[in-house]
């Protein structure tokens, strides 16, 4: 049997605010297999990103375990963390954190170059991801000259370059109009639909829509994990099965 | 239904079956389609309240076809309809009392009925990502009636949150 992609254990993060201790994470047990898309929703302060920046190395854990693909990762040194992030683990958050003095595209050839990949294959790479997100005609421009929400597709590009076990994301659409929101939706779908394992922090009803399982938190703790399935049986849903329209 | 019906004779006469074919060409499979039953029991009481009124039109060999249209009083119904502002959905609040009355009388917990519901609407979510897969990428109406309906439901989350933020 393959292990988990993720696999938490009583898992634990504790702030100091002064002198007064905050919970922001309350012992939780998160296991995800390869292939799965998990939403995290829950009110803000419950949280999410906490538990994500802890996946990722971001953040050290209080207590507990964090294991990816199998391997003990909470235990790791900074740099060793950042070896296993850059093979296994792609990151889109808040913050871009795009390298200013790169173009675009050696921003997204970066991760996979890094990773070991051929120039070749991390130049088709670049190209197919930037096309998917509408970006083929920025590819030689600086972050600093894109908007938000192309800084942001950036970064989803870079985070799936070279083709991450795991794909972690805060809030992926926060700066996006509903046009781009559109190919950002459609990318992670299909990055889905070949395997690509997926949890990220969600808002959005459109992103939490294509997740096959939702982790609901609240404060600290997980208060329901459970697939979703279709809202009816009936093969054809329509929207006034949402909105009832007057007549 | 009605005024919906009112406004496809105002563009020109028509019968049942017509009607039917145009609701599903305009909305699309975005909407739910209407059974010919009820557009004729429709009509009937839009013809009985004077709004529209049916002639039979003979055809060759056919039976006559019975075609409808518009009355000087459907007319001016439908312009009241148009010009008056429009109600938004009410806040569906079945949920809501639910959340609120359960706990009091210990049927229900909070949390249970929150993450339920969480999942209800996830899923209702999926399958309107499912139902504009299915739309002509060219019917812009459709699409705009599912991308409404996907903002609904994003309000309707956001709710559900705030509900759990301060009811707990």
């Amino acid at each position: 049997m393959t292990s988990p992609v993720v696999d938490t254990v009583n898992l634990v993060k504790i702030y100091q605010n002064g002198a007064v201790p905050v919970p922001a994470v309350r012992g939780v047990d998160l296991r995800v297999a390869a292939g799965e898309f998990v939403a995290i929703m829950g009110p803000s302060g419950s949280g999410k990103s906490t538990l994500v920046h802890m996946l990722g190395g971001l953040e050290a854990r209080t207590s507990g375990e964090i294991w990816l693909d199998g391997q003990r990762a909470d235990t790791l040194n900074e740099s060793a963390w950042a070896l296993l992030r850059r093979k296994k683990v792609g990151f889109v958050f808040q913050f871009f954190n795009l390298v200013a003095n790169m173009t675009v595209a050696d921003n997204v050839e970066l991760p996979a170059l890094l990773a070991g990949a051929s120039a070749r294959e991390a130049r088709q790479r670049r190209q197919y991801l930037l096309g998917e997100l509408g970006l083929t005609d920025r590819a030689d421009a600086a972050p600093s000259q894109l908007a938000g929400g192309e800084q942001q597709r950036v970064a989803l590009a870079r985070a799936l370059a070279n083709k991450p076990s795991l794909l972690l994301a805060d809030e992926p659409t926060g700066n996006l109009d509903s046009r781009n929101t559109r190919d950002v939706l459609r990318l992670l779908g299909e990055v889905h639909r070949d395997g690509q394992t997926v949890i990220l922090v969600t808002h959005d009803a459109r992103v939490a829509g294509l997740a096959d399982r939702v982790v609901a938190l609240f404060d600290g703790e997980i208060v329901d994990d459970g697939t979703i399935g279709m809202a009816r049986r009936r093969p054809k849903a329509t929207v006034g099965d949402v909105v009832e329209l007057r007549g | 239904m009605r005024p919906l019906l009112m406004a496809l004779l105002a563009k020109e006469p028509a019968h049942g079956y017509e009607l039917k074919q145009a609701l599903e060409q305009i909305f699309g499979n975005a909407y739910p389609s209407p059974n010919i039953g009820q557009i004729y029991v429709t009509l009937g009481r839009l013809e009985k309240d004077g709004l529209v009124r049916v002639v039979d039109v003979e055809q060759s060999n056919r039976p006559n076809k019975k075609v409808y249209y518009l009355t000087a009083a459907g007319r001016e119904s439908l312009d009241t309809w148009v010009d008056e502002p429009t109600e938004g959905p009410r806040v569906r609040d079945d949920f809501f009392m639910k959340l609120v009355l359960a706990p009091m009388t210990g049927l229900a917990d909070r949390m249970t009925l929150i993450n339920r519901q969480r999942r209800h609407y996830l899923a209702l979510i999926r399958d309107l990502n499912e139902l504009a897969e299915r739309i002509d990428p060219e019917n812009r109406v459709a699409l705009l009636l599912v991308e409404g309906a996907m903002l609904h439901l994003q309000a309707d989350l956001d709710w559900l949150e705030r509900c759990q933020e301060d009811l707990s």
